[in-house]
């Protein structure tokens, strides 16, 4: 095995246990820290994949400016180990875990029927995911959707500026 | 050298745990983080084809892609704390004024 292998190995389990810790999780606290592993779990999958600036943004957004916001919502609210919210064992959850896992199964099969996506082969070009490349292209080709994004961040802080107002009337 | 596929099969386990734990959980908060999980999931779709096609275009949408994430975090968690005021609680199976 190779180290990218082992890398992608650990990291994929890393991922994978720590959505199932942040969906099983009871104290919203906690669940927000096993998705902040996951969010670096994920960096280091996209780092493998030759991907550095998205890997270095998902850390610095994801796990730096969205998480911290989760968690200063848990704290103001004080949603400890809420009571009256405690999920115990319910039909509905295996309905969805059974849907769940039909549908992955489906997936799988999906992506495992013989088609052109076995044999293609990583590019060696390293340099696609680099901050150059991806400007270029951002700043050329996607310069109308770069300025519609920042049409809706405005609308979005305006928004959450007037919900989380005192007096919604 | 990892194949494509185990890419995509880790995306599609992420993407089912964040919509089973959509469907499953009551907390409101942990709602909206399974349905950030569900994003990343295809956050990694994107950047798996990405690197095999050789094309940086994948790589843009996921920027784009996080861009809506952190405008939708913000708008909801905006609306929780709006609800927490009125209801004293996050709790999704007691907020059902539109409920039909």
């Amino acid at each position: 095995m190779t180290l990218e292998e082992i890398l992608f190995y650990i990291f994929a389990f890393g991922g994978i246990a720590s959505a199932l810790l942040v969906v099983t999780r009871r104290n919203p606290i906690i669940a927000a820290i096993y998705i902040i592993v996951n969010f670096f779990c994920l960096a280091g999958i996209y780092l493998t994949l030759h991907a550095q600036f998205i890997a270095v943004v998902q850390i610095l957004v994801y796990a730096g400016a969205i998480m911290v916001l989760f968690v200063f919502v848990i704290m103001l609210l004080n949603l400890g180990d809420e009571r009256s919210l405690r999920d115990g064992f319910s039909w509905k959850k295996v309905v969805a875990g059974g849907f769940g896992f039909g549908v992955l199964m489906e997936l799988v099969y999906i992506f495992m029927i013989p088609s052109g996506m076995q044999t293609m082969e990583m590019t060696r070009a390293t340099d696609i995911g680099t901050v150059e490349a991806i400007g270029r292209v951002l700043f050329t080709r996607f310069l109308f959707p770069f300025e519609v994004t920042s049409l809706l961040l405005t609308a979005a802080i305006v928004g959450a500026i007037v919900l989380a107002k005192k007096n919604l009337d | 050298m990892v194949p494509l596929q185990l890419y995509l099969i880790l995306s599609a386990m992420m993407f089912i745990i964040g919509a089973v734990g959509v469907v499953t959980r009551r907390n409101a908060i942990i709602v909206f983080m399974s349905i950030e999980l569900m994003l990343n999931s295809v956050n990694l779709t994107f950047v798996a084809f990405s690197a095999f096609l050789g094309d940086a275009t994948g790589q843009v949408f996921v920027f784009f892609v996080m861009t809506v994430a952190a405008a939708e975090a913000a708008v909801g968690l905006a609306i929780v704390i709006a609800l927490f005021r009125r209801k004293q609680t996050v709790n999704l199976d007691e907020i059902n004024i539109m409920k039909w």
